[in-house]
């Protein structure tokens, strides 16, 4: 995900995700709070049991600004 | 019944300013706002974890960047259903916390920023019990900004 990610160390305002949820097919797998430890452009890596082609998968974010995306991807 | 294990990517997003009313939105604040790891594990509810070889922390012993610093955390611990990450050196110890349901395996791999030289520190939550081990990684250029 795109993300500036700012640190209160830095001299930009803090600016950074808090929540990610992902899910499979509409059901929570994967809730994660993260920080501004996290690097620029976070990139995560989970892994998911029992899946199958054409599973929808979701991930969606919300920053300290209140700010969301979210993105769809189907499994191929 | 396929067990199939599929990995996930969270992929880079162009903006979609989509509103997303179900997204959980706890965030613990008193947690991420510790300053110290002790306090961290507090927040989190884990100071008394145990120690456990069953929780594997993969990382570079030397990170050329602090500013990303690349861990894969896997935990063999049965019932596992939730793993934080903390920073002891950083200025806030508490990078993140994932919360596992529904088939998704207890193992993470995430960037983080190092402020310098430091331990990283896993917390496995499962069964209601902490569990925890620790790894250390070198920082030569330390990443928290400023």
């Amino acid at each position: 995900m795109t993300h500036p990610m700012t640190t209160a160390q830095s001299n930009q305002p803090l600016h950074f995700i808090q929540n990610i949820t992902v899910k499979q097919n509409g059901k929570a797998v994967v809730e994660a709070q993260i920080s501004q430890a996290i690097s620029r452009n976070p990139v995560f890596t989970f892994r998911i049991k029992g899946g199958a082609k054409g599973d929808k998968i979701e991930v969606s974010w919300l920053d300290n600004k209140g700010e969301t995306s979210s993105i769809e991807a189907a499994v191929a | 019944m396929n067990n199939l294990r599929r990995t996930l990517i969270g992929a880079a997003a162009f903006l979609l300013l989509k509103p997303f009313a179900a997204l959980a939105a706890t965030w613990n604040k008193d947690a991420f706002g510790a300053k110290t790891p002790q306090d961290a594990l507090k927040g989190i509810g884990a100071s008394n974890a145990a120690s456990s070889k069953d929780l594997v922390i993969e990382a570079p012993q030397i990170a050329e960047n602090g500013a990303v610093v690349p861990i894969e955390i896997s935990s063999a611990i049965p019932g596992t259903t939730a793993i934080a990450v903390i920073i002891e050196k950083n200025p806030f110890p508490l990078a993140a916390q994932f919360d596992f349901q529904n088939g998704a395996l207890p193992y993470v791999k995430l960037n983080v920023k190092m402020n310098e030289t430091s331990d990283v520190r896993a917390v496995a939550i499962a069964a209601g019990r902490q569990y925890t081990a620790t790894k250390e990684i070198k920082v030569t250029i330390g990443g928290c900004g400023g």
